[in-house]
């Protein structure tokens, strides 16, 4: 049985939902009733089946709608994508990590076959099938991360590691919280994370470096994060903050439910085995409130941590301007009993 | 969690002479499928098992990056030594089973650089022998500069030669034949990356005249690996497990943690990659520090020791493990 790939959008009439077995696998990041920053990285093993972790790289019901988007983007702005010049074979590292783990998460729909350097992928839903020799970049029609990422869902940063460090020198990012791949090209991992509030001084990003630079190849890992964005946009760049910046003024108590998106990002950490360089994709998961609230459990959870979260940080995740809007419109769901321990809905 | 890497289950699939001092290995996976991928400069941990001991010695991997069917390693004999190299020469034939780590580079190549510099002294020119052949592969630029003692241990070198012509220059130390140094590293054009593996003396020359010539740091790579020492016995209390061990003489300390039940994160077991990186809590002796990693005011501090490659003479010490 395969997925039922939904028509929808992530613009304009927002025709985004998730369906009801969407909601119960959507990976809830708070597995207690606050939220602050640490350095909450794991061992990116396959977990329960129906949950979003039954494959190390997901494919859900969102695909075909989301490789559109990407498509939309890209034609307005291709320095979405872009790849420095000594990351090529990255770039192939990339192509075979994720034409395999979707291959084998899901052989009704991807197909690839190997015959030494020759390959054949097939990609059902979006009606692709290309023969091509691995590491030949004249045999695809795009450079091999920008072949493999509009087929992906997720945006994908790719690190070079040199100097005890990690630059970000490729990278596709088209559904992004507002960051650029366009301002970030080049940067190292403190220079990149020069924006983020409070972390630094904890020390957080010098351990997560060291632990960065010692993934090893067969042992990835991965962490949540996330914020919350107004109305299913997936793209929320800065480029194009004029579009979407305003929707922030537009939450009233009667579209809360509608209107508010709890985002979550799924990142992981995978080193390449050609380039020793690391891929980073960003999955992003979204939800609506009216969504969110049919699992009693995360209602309450959730307006808990909103309620509870330092000013900076929300500041920093754009939560100002409509938090008591969404913090009245929570309170009704929580009636103050206490929630079961873990992420999981009850 | 443990920056450890996954096992391989291989089959050594041949076993080469290479010279006097040097033999090959050949592995190859149990269940017949292809191994991983690794880049040009990558190392694997290859587990010695010999009777009730273990011992675990890492070696770079030799072959060409583009062939996953079999890894290579070479294996220079050290009489010396704690005796892994031994075991490796007299006790492992073609057929025996044995466990190797996932591949683990600490030894990357810079794929910025616009040329590759590589010098490379003795049996150091494992590394090299798989980064020519990726670089090859791309139609990368290097250029490898090769010193041995004497043209019958100049393990590879007929090879390379064969394979790269004029990209590769021999120098033997009995034909009293040396590097140019200054004049090599003042000749290469901008964006040129050195790499430099070799006998401890050697590096630590490469790297200085490197640094005196204003060579940028972040060109200049090395790899450093020592292997570890034999030494005196010594007895040592973990305090986190509440286990009391005797290093023995031909073990190091982390094998010797090892084998009391106790498994700390390592990657390279050659003082290093850092992992390894334990606490003293109290000690009353003198440490022989070994590894590349700690700073040399951390190892007079006598407050952190690399187990995989130091040891400790003395009356007690007592770890944080």
């Amino acid at each position: 049985m395969g997925i039922t790939f939904r028509k929808e959008t992530f613009r304009d009439d927002f025709t985004f939902r998730n369906s009801p077995e969407h909601i119960r696998r959507f990976p809830f990041p708070f597995h207690e009733d606050s939220y602050m920053y640490a350095v909450n990285i794991e061992p990116h093993v396959v977990g329960p089946k129906g949950s979003v972790l039954e494959n190390l790289i997901d494919v859900d019901e969102h695909y075909v709608a989301e490789m559109q988007d990407r498509a939309l983007v890209l034609a307005e702005d291709p320095l979405r994508c872009q790849s420095l010049r000594h990351m090529t074979l990255a770039g192939w590292d990339l192509l075979e990590l994720l034409m395999e783990q979707q291959a084998l998460g899901y052989p009704e729909h991807f197909t690839l076959t190997r015959d030494g350097d020759r390959w054949r992928w097939i990609n059902r839903p979006l009606g692709i099938d290309d023969t091509f020799t691995f590491g030949d970049t004249s045999t695809l029609p795009y450079g091999p991360m920008e072949y493999i990422t509009r087929q992906s869902q997720g945006d994908f940063c790719i690190l070079d590691q040199r100097d005890g460090n990690l630059w970000m020198d490729a990278g596709m990012v088209t559904t992004q919280a507002d960051w650029s791949l366009d301002f970030d090209i080049g940067m190292n991992f403190f220079e990149w994370h020069a924006p983020v509030p409070l972390a630094h001084e904890k020390g957080i990003f010098v351990r997560a470096l060291k632990f960065l630079t010692n993934i090893q190849q067969g042992k990835p890992a991965r962490r949540l994060n996330w914020t919350m964005t107004i109305n299913p946009r997936l793209d929320t760049s800065p480029e194009n903050y004029h579009k979407w910046g305003p929707d922030r003024a537009t939450v009233t108590p009667e579209n809360v439910g509608d209107k508010v998106h709890l985002r979550v990002e799924l990142q992981s950490f995978w080193r390449l085995p050609r380039s020793n360089g690391i891929v980073f994709p960003i999955r992003c998961y979204l939800i609506k409130m009216d969504e969110l609230v049919t699992q009693p459990k995360w209602a309450r959870r959730l307006h808990r941590v909103i309620r509870d979260l330092p000013e900076e940080l929300a500041t920093y995740k754009g939560l100002t301007r409509y938090r008591p809007t969404l913090l009245e419109w929570l309170s009704k769901l929580d009636d103050g009993s206490p929630t079961s321990p873990g992420f999981g809905p009850d | 969690m443990s920056t450890g890497t996954t096992r391989l289950d291989v089959v050594v699939s041949d076993v080469v002479p290479v010279n006097d001092l040097v033999t090959r290995f050949h592995f190859r996976r149990r269940d017949g499928g292809l191994l991983p991928t690794f880049s040009g400069g990558a190392h694997v941990v290859v587990e010695m098992r010999n009777g009730e001991r273990t011992r675990l010695n890492p070696y770079s991997l030799m072959g060409s990056p583009l062939d996953t069917r079999e890894y290579t390693i070479s294996v220079r004999r050290d009489d010396a030594g704690r005796g892994g190299s031994l075991f490796m020469h007299n006790q492992v034939r073609p057929g025996l089973e044995m466990v190797v780590s996932y591949p683990v580079n600490l030894f990357s190549l810079d794929l910025r650089a616009k040329k590759h510099l590589m010098l490379a002294g003795g049996i150091g020119i494992t590394p090299f022998m798989a980064q020519t052949a990726q670089l090859a592969g791309e139609g990368g630029n290097f250029e490898l500069h090769y010193t041995c003692r004497t043209a019958s241990l100049g393990t590879y070198a007929d090879v390379l030669s064969e394979r790269y012509g004029r990209r590769v220059r021999l120098y033997h130390d009995d034909r009293d034949e040396r590097i140019d140094l200054d004049r090599l590293l003042s000749t290469q054009p901008l964006g040129t990356h050195l790499y430099v593996c070799g006998p401890g003396g050697m590096i630590n020359w490469v790297r200085d005249r490197a640094a005196a010539l204003g060579w940028p740091p972040e060109t200049v790579h090395y790899e450093h690996f020592a292997a570890p020492q034999p030494g005196l016995p010594f007895d040592v209390t973990l305090a986190v497990s509440g286990k009391t061990i005797r290093v023995g003489e031909q073990q190091s300390l982390l094998e010797a943690i090892e084998a009391a039940g106790v498994d700390p994160p390592y990657l390279c077991r050659g003082g290093v990659c850092g992992q390894c990186e334990t606490n003293v809590i109290s000690c009353d002796g003198k440490f022989i520090h070994n590894d590349h990693w700690l700073s040399e005011e951390e190892h007079r501090s006598g407050k952190k020791i690399m187990p995989c490659v130091s040891r400790f003479e003395g009356k007690s010490l007592v770890l944080e493990r």
